[in-house]
């Protein structure tokens, strides 16, 4: 069990470094970690799918 | 058979004279207004069916996880959830369902706001909504700040200067964990709470805002003389 959760931690570990200090954008005035700006661009994209990517609607038109 | 003329007027209570009576005359103007069906239908209207829908329900029940794993720290307390390998995993869900709690609290508000979710006397729910989400914001400020380690210190202390500056300083000591966890844990999220059961009524008493109307047949339905609002909602509706 120890050796199952020991390699997790490292291949999950291993995607994602997060143990340094936060990366920062700068523009300008403007100032934003890559994390928010991840978020932020992730956000986006949810809505840009979620207005493009059909709904199921199952029996057809109608109220459901 | 006799009629009772009094239950008629208030067919809520159970006597006809308990009909005069404050409690039957509330349970009366709440199913009145609400009544069982229109507050748990069993059928949207056709233009739900669309993803940028979901993300209501998809807010709320984040928010469901984050309050039953608050609720659960809040039992165990800080050391718990520092030292124990199970109260590090709910100290993460209560984390990760805040984020995601966020994530589709804000793609709900885009939503809503370019569909113009204040069309047809909604706009009682857009504020609610609005209100909710700046009051979410607090709250989980408050979180960071209550989380008692080094990084709620470090936050404190950054903040400090920033509440002392909007002159709030006095009132709200962001550096004492004792006020800020009763902020965290009573005050806001009962505001929350009262906020978004508000919001959800409000969304089942005027119903789901529908998209915009093609431009065609909103101007034929408004040259006809139909309020803006209402041309919009109807044509959505038979589009759909």
């Amino acid at each position: 069990m120890q050796t199952l959760s020991a390699v997790m931690v490292h291949v999950v570990g291993s995607l994602i470094n997060l143990d340094h200090p936060g990366h920062y954008i700068n523009w300008g005035f403007i100032q934003i970690s890559v994390a928010n700006l991840t978020v932020i661009i992730l956000m986006v994209i949810v809505f840009i799918l979620a207005i493009l990517i059909p709904f199921h609607r199952p029996g057809g038109g109608g109220d459901r | 058979m006799t009629i009772d003329t009094e239950t008629q007027v208030n067919p809520s209570a159970d006597l006809p004279e308990d009909a005069h009576q404050l409690t039957a005359k509330l349970r009366h103007a709440a199913v009145e207004a609400l009544p069982p069906q229109k507050l748990m239908p069993d059928r949207q209207p056709a233009y739900v069916a669309s993803w940028i829908y979901v993300f209501g329900i998809l807010t709320v029940s984040a928010l469901a996880v984050v309050i039953l794993t608050g609720i659960v720290l809040a039992i165990f307390g800080p050391n718990w959830w520092h030292v124990s390998t199970v109260g590090l995993f709910f100290n993460s869900l209560h984390l990760w369902s805040v984020e995601v709690f966020f994530f589709c609290m804000v793609v709900h508000l885009w939503g809503k706001f370019f569909m113009a979710a204040w069309r047809g006397r909604r706009r009682a729910t857009w504020v609610s909504g609005v209100i909710a989400f700046v009051i979410s914001v607090a709250t989980a400020f408050t979180g960071y700040l209550s989380q008692q380690n080094f990084d709620s210190q470090w936050i404190s202390t950054q903040a400090k200067d920033g509440i002392n500056s909007t002159g709030a300083g006095a009132i709200m000591n962001v550096t004492n964990f004792g006020q800020m966890i009763m902020w965290h844990i009573v005050l806001l999220p009962l505001v929350v709470g009262i906020l978004v059961g508000g919001h959800i009524l409000l969304v089942r008493l005027r119903g789901v805002v529908p998209p915009f109307a093609p431009p065609d047949q909103l101007a034929i339905e408004v040259k006809q003389g139909v309020p803006a609002d209402t041309a919009a909602t109807a044509a959505s509706e038979v589009q759909a």
